[in-house]
């Protein structure tokens, strides 16, 4: 009889447990629509904040105090940032929350193994030690990472002298000092579990300072996961399955977007972290003369030819019935969203059919680019997603590039061997016109010439992008009343 | 033994159903989900909790106290920027 209850107890947490993983999946389900992915996010908090009462009723609170002064610090924190920060630095402030829960993670898992109220079987220990390694990597790694992303560290890749080797070097570290803890006495293990976070921090410091400004979306990406998997295994530590599936969900999730953003960039995410250096070096080598050649002649910039390039743009644009807009991470640096916005919505008034065309990696991080639009007001239906616009830029009158480079460079598939030759590109270059408004002819990220700025269909308005935008918003009205 | 099996079965089926939905959610938004899976990450605020259910010494009251604010942080900074960011998404309809 005794057994049987126990057993249906049993059954009931299992249920309860699944139920509330259900309600977590119905959430993320809703984000399939961009009209009630308002309700998934609700929904999936609302998981989270079952979760968290279920843990309180079945665990109980032995010091409530400090628990509820911790919980109260941490919200007003979190609510206060989250309200201020601006759309642009959404992805720093992604990066730092990432951050933040590596860093809970590692506490949590240190203050487990080193308890002695009650024992940990193997595989919780096991499990504690690699949350120590993957908590303390997400802190470090995400905290380099929201330092470039906030532009207060250089977004160029820093390589250290035999950086490759430093990092095999500290992994192997991390996989003995790991070892080691096991088979000696709890007193040194403590210590070594210190040195296991700290060779952790030192892990996602070597991988992160590697990676540069536009490859930003596949590190931001990757901690996504890691922090998953960090907060699955304290899951396993104190063999909650809540926290195991919650943990699981979002360690697929990131990895998933790593793999998008990887795509997007043609780029192995071996690649990203251990960057062949041979290759980029010689694709510099191979476009700079070229690059130099292009400088010398925007540097007279005749004004007359400003003016006539201007003219050109505003007839083209006029003669338009189509027009598809390609916005990169250059339109937000110069702050210009509301002025293109205001273009397209002038075109628009004209009777043009005018589109965007987001490609993935625009911006620094996966679908940056659709916030900052839809910020500026852009419905969600016109934000076109590289598969779907391709096809239409053949029908297209005029595509309007603006801050954007890599991501419609005709060398990725033109030429071989450049870091960006096999990345798919917006196809720009097959439109009528193209307008490109950028702030320079010098390439991108990448460090490649762009073909498309030397093309006869190609129409190039240097400088100030939000400048750019206002003037031909201006040269359109000046005729069109 | 059979309790490790099936955490391990929670954590794979998890991992399965994760990809499944997340695979089928258009790059539009990317950034959003990435901030509602970076919220529901600090789930790791479960863990932190459970630590308060045994008697602490001072250190692991310190510990985990940190571990509980910055797991809060992540919680309600995520959820409540990936709210703003959702409710500037608006399509035709809702604007006619």
């Amino acid at each position: 009889m005794i057994f049987r209850t126990r057993e249906s107890i049993h059954i009931m947490t299992l249920l309860i447990d699944f139920s509330v993983i259900a309600v977590l999946i119905l959430g993320i389900r809703q984000f399939r629509e961009p009209g009630r992915a308002k309700y998934g996010n609700l929904t999936a908090a609302f998981a989270l904040f079952l979760a968290f009462i279920l843990v309180l009723y079945r665990n109980g609170i032995v010091d409530v105090g400090t628990v509820m002064v911790s919980l109260l610090a941490g919200a007003v924190a979190g609510y206060a940032l989250a309200r201020r920060v601006d759309m642009i630095q959404v992805p720093s402030m992604v990066a730092f929350q990432h951050g933040a829960g590596g860093v809970a993670a590692f506490l949590v898992s240190l203050v487990e193994l080193t308890r002695t109220t009650h024992l940990l079987n193997q595989v919780s220990e096991i499990s504690g030690v690699l949350g120590l390694a993957i908590g303390s990597l997400t802190f470090s790694g995400s905290m380099i990472a929201s330092a470039k992303l906030a532009g207060r560290m250089r977004q160029t890749p820093q390589v250290l002298p035999f950086h490759s080797f430093l990092v095999l070097i500290n992994a192997a570290a991390l996989v003995a000092i790991g070892a080691a803890a096991f088979f000696v006495p709890a007193g040194v293990a403590f210590s070594l579990y210190i040195i296991e976070i700290i060779l952790g921090a030192c892990f996602g410091v070597l991988l992160a300072i590697r990676i540069g400004g536009a490859d930003m979306p596949v590190l931001i990406s990757s901690l996504n996961a890691t922090a998953g998997l960090a907060a699955a295994l304290c899951g396993m530590v104190i063999e909650s399955r809540l926290l195991i599936a919650f943990g699981a969900t979002v360690a697929a999730s990131g990895s998933i977007l790593t793999c998008v953003m990887c795509k997007a960039m043609n780029r192995h995410l071996a690649r990203v972290i251990f960057p062949r250096s041979i290759p980029r070096q010689a694709a510099l080598e191979t476009t700079l003369p070229a690059v130099q050649a292009m400088r010398t002649e925007a540097e007279p910039a005749d004004s007359n030819k400003d003016m006539s390039d201007m003219n050109e743009a505003v007839a083209a644009l006029r003669a338009a019935t189509t027009v598809i807009i390609i916005p990169g991470y250059g339109m937000a640096l110069a702050k210009a969203q509301q002025e293109v916005v205001a273009l397209a919505t002038e075109l628009a008034v004209m009777g043009k059919n005018v589109k965007y065309a987001i490609h993935p990696v625009a911006g620094r991080m996966p679908g940056h680019m659709n916030v900052l639009l839809a910020e500026a007001d852009v419905e969600y239906e016109d934000l076109l997603e590289m598969e779907v616009v391709n096809p239409l830029f053949a029908d297209t009158d005029v595509a309007l590039v603006v801050g954007a480079c890599d991501v419609v460079n005709p060398a990725a598939i033109a030429s071989e061997g450049t870091p960006i030759s096999g990345m798919p590109i917006l196809l720009a270059q097959d439109a009528s016109h193209i307008i490109v408004c950028n702030f320079d002819k010098n390439p991108g990220y990448s460090g490649v010439a762009n073909p498309l700025y030397e093309n006869n269909k190609t129409i190039m308005i240097l400088g100030d992008a939000r400048e750019t935008a206002t003037n031909l918003v201006a040269g359109l009205q000046d005729n069109w009343h | 033994m059979s309790n490790l099996i099936l955490l391990v079965v929670v954590f794979l089926g998890s991992f399965v159903i994760g990809y499944l939905l997340i695979s089928r959610i258009p790059p539009l938004l990317h950034t959003p989900l990435m901030s509602m899976t970076n919220a529901i990450s600090a789930v790791t605020i479960l863990a932190a909790l459970a630590v308060f259910s045994f008697p602490t010494t001072p250190m692991e009251k310190v510990l985990g106290g940190i571990a509980i604010i910055t797991a809060t942080f992540n919680v309600v900074g995520g959820f409540v920027i990936t709210d703003r960011m959702l409710k500037l998404f608006k399509g035709k309809k809702q604007r006619a």
